[in-house]
């Protein structure tokens, strides 16, 4: 009797989602997909509002990453009071908006992978559930704990001092920005007293990755094995190659690393990428246009950026992105290097910070820029998880008149769907006894990824875990909640 | 020659001018009574009816009423709060106010009355009404889903030939305050900003310039309202 096991909601991401794994009398995989069962639908009820009000509005869609959204609609709002499309703004503006970037870069990454990630890693993805997670990491390794929290603080503080609070702030605005960056708030980020401080949160980045390097060392098998697909690259990148997670053009490898979206400007993002809506899930599937919806798809994130950028502009970063590469070789397709690259940027992150601190155009009073008004704008940004897609267009009487979002996650849709289908088929193919570490297994592959589903399709609820199984006939031959 | 009378405010011993709206007597005593319509220089309309006092012993509003002398005042016992309290949860639940959207958080006079009487959630279910979004004039963009019908913009602004440029539309709970296409024409920059500035809340805004101010700086950011009148 064919069996579907559901794993709903997959716990530790942002948001909510559930996988469904669908198996016949044999316990061979059938199908498995991951289900993304929010729905909110901000690209309709922005519509109507004056057209400065959105990078304030759509932010909400997140607590995690709201400045990702908050700067992706800044952005594109640029274009339309005629600031330009990402270089136009004065350097004060566009520095502070960097530095508000990387503090979010900075404070998400070492939420994901210490709070998020580590437990498995750390207590191995079979451990007890009531093992393996961040409570755990605190009462074992009390010193990573602390310095998780204290990362992430300090990547708050950085937003708060550029945006005006941590969570949902207002500092980037159309055409620029609203306040500089004061001599006192600098020097608290600066040289604030040991470990707050941007050169410890260099050191600490530093030791998050040799942490991980450890890691692999040990368990090199486990890492390179445990999801591994060929796929399609993307992310912006800085014109010369480098890695920029604020502003670039777009670029695309394919599995082998050779371009196939060759640096394009991202105003013309419709002309390369198409989105397509499957029944089974609220989140929509984007493709390359050119290779269609079958290959056309691909990845974002940071293991997708250090797939697609040439090298990285800050000198610690780029030397573990050499050391990377040594081992990955030119491109990687193993889904659990992400971490690796998350860290890799997390410390580019913290360089960032500490290079923009140190920069005196911070302190300049010349905060907005605008030209001749468009009717339609586009702002894309490298956010956490990924290439962030925010397109606008407004009508005579500066009202939003229609808005598309692609979303970090949503462009990451098939490759979890393919993270999914992998580990399942490795590890649950014509096993009869299907455990809870098998079922974690697949939740560990969804998590590398860091995905927002909030973000991706933005909604709310409760968070209960629920496992059943279903026969084809849609009895309930079993059920675990925790 | 002015002549000033003597009353009390919660057993304070007050001095004010004879015939001065109350709520300004208070004021100038560093009693700080709340309100939404009133606007210090434009005529009292007590609509909103935030600042009902009670005026030896019977409950009136300290914008329309004349202070003289004797009078003993009372702003705050516990039945005037819980009123004050439910006046501004109703115009919360009436309209459409999402503040962390708004460009006027911060500064705007209803969400700071609601800290400053911690109103966490309102007693009252949300009635969502649908209202529209006046966007075709140059300058302005009257929000209906945030008006409170103070009448403050018709009451305090007027164009260089002496005319309102907002007035009534429509009746009953369709009730709205709309921009004046004749009266309203080749308005100064610095007249749409006033028109923004006397809006106790986001209903009326200047175009293009959303959120230049920083959080931090904003008006009620780190001063509840009324702290700068009860400080001095």
């Amino acid at each position: 009797m064919a069996k579907k096991i559901v794993i709903e909601p997959v716990t530790r991401v942002e948001g909510h989602g559930k996988v469904t794994i669908q198996i016949d009398d044999n316990n061979n995989i059938i199908q498995s997909r991951l289900h993304i069962v929010e729905f909110r639908g901000f690209e309709r009820f922005v519509l109507g509002r004056p057209y400065w009000e959105a990078p304030v509005l759509v932010q909400r869609l997140c607590g995690i990453c709201p400045v990702s959204h908050h700067l992706a609609a800044a952005k594109a709002m640029d274009v339309i009071v005629g600031a330009g499309t990402g270089e136009g703004l004065t350097p004060v503006a566009e520095k502070m908006r960097r530095l508000m970037h990387y503090g979010q870069i900075f404070q998400s990454h070492s939420l994901h992978f210490f709070h998020l990630a580590s437990p498995d890693l750390l207590f191995g993805y079979d451990a007890l559930p009531e093992k393996r997670n961040v409570i755990n990491i605190a009462i074992e390794n009390k010193d990573l704990a602390v310095q998780a929290v204290l990362m992430r603080k300090f990547g708050q503080e950085v937003i708060a001092r550029t945006a005006g609070k941590k969570i949902h702030g207002t500092g980037a605005i159309p055409g620029g920005i609203n306040k500089n960056l004061s001599i006192k708030e600098r020097d608290e980020l600066l040289k604030g007293p040991n470990p707050f401080n941007a050169d410890m949160m260099i050191t600490w980045a530093k030791a998050a990755i040799d942490f991980f390097k450890s890691y692999y060392k040990k368990n090199k098998d486990f890492i390179d094995n445990f999801s591994k697909f060929p796929s399609n690259h993307l992310s912006l990148v800085r014109k010369d190659g480098a890695l920029d997670l604020y502003h670039g053009v777009l670029r695309a490898v394919d599995e082998n690393g050779k371009k196939i979206l060759n640096d394009v400007d991202y105003q013309d993002y419709l002309e390369y990428i198409r989105e397509e809506v499957r029944s089974w899930s609220y989140m929509k599937f984007p493709y390359l246009k050119q290779l269609g919806p079958d290959k056309g798809w691909y990845r974002v994130g940071p293991l997708a950026r250090l797939n697609t950028v040439d090298f990285i502009p800050t000198p610690l970063a780029q030397k573990e992105f050499e050391e990377y590469k040594s081992i990955t070789g030119k491109i990687s397709n193993i889904c659990l290097h992400t971490h690796w690259a998350r860290l890799i940027e997390t410390l580019h992150a913290a360089e960032m910070i500490r290079d923009l601190l140190n920069d005196p155009d911070l302190q300049s009073e010349n905060l907005i820029t605008k030209g001749t008004k468009a009717k339609r704008g586009i702002g894309l940004i490298e956010a956490p998880r990924g290439t962030l897609f925010h397109d606008y267009e407004i009508n005579d009487n500066d009202q939003i008149i229609k808005c598309n979002l692609i979303v970090s996650t949503t462009n990451n849709n098939q490759p979890m769907n393919e993270s999914v289908n992998f580990i399942a088929k490795s590890l649950i193919n014509g096993k009869s006894n299907i455990s809870e570490s098998m079922l974690n297994a697949i939740e560990v592959g969804i998590r590398a990824y860091d995905p927002c589903l909030s973000c991706a399709t933005h909604a709310f609820g409760e968070m209960p875990l629920e496992i059943t199984l279903i026969d084809s006939k849609g009895n309930i031959i079993d059920k675990k909640s925790k | 020659m002015s002549i000033f009378v003597k009353f009390t405010i919660d057993g304070q011993i007050c001095l004010a001018e004879e015939g001065k709206q109350l709520i300004e007597a208070a004021k100038e005593n560093n009693i700080y009574i709340p309100t939404l319509c009133n606007f210090s220089g434009i005529p009292p309309k007590g609509s909103c009816r935030i600042c009902t006092v009670l005026i030896n012993g019977k409950p009136a509003t300290a914008c329309t009423t004349k202070v003289s002398e004797n009078m003993d005042i009372k702003t705050s016992t516990e039945e005037l709060e819980n009123f004050r309290k439910a006046v501004i949860e109703l115009l919360f639940i009436e309209g459409n106010h999402f503040c962390p959207s708004c460009e006027k958080s911060g500064n705007c006079e209803l969400q700071a009355l609601a800290y400053r009487y911690k109103i966490m959630a309102p007693q009252f279910p949300y009635l969502f009404p649908k209202r529209s979004i006046e966007a075709w004039h140059p300058k302005l963009i009257k929000d209906h889903n945030r008006c409170i019908l103070c009448k403050r913009c018709i009451r305090g602004i007027k164009n260089e030939q002496g005319k309102s440029i907002f007035a009534y539309g429509k009746r009953g709970e369709n009730l709205e305050i709309n921009i004046d296409k004749e009266t309203s024409k080749n308005i100064s920059d610095e007249l749409a900003q006033k028109c923004m500035d006397i809006c106790p809340v986001g209903a009326i805004l200047v175009k293009e310039k959303g959120f230049t101010v920083p959080i931090g700086k904003r008006k009620y950011d780190y001063n509840p309202i009324g702290s700068d009148i009860e400080k001095k």
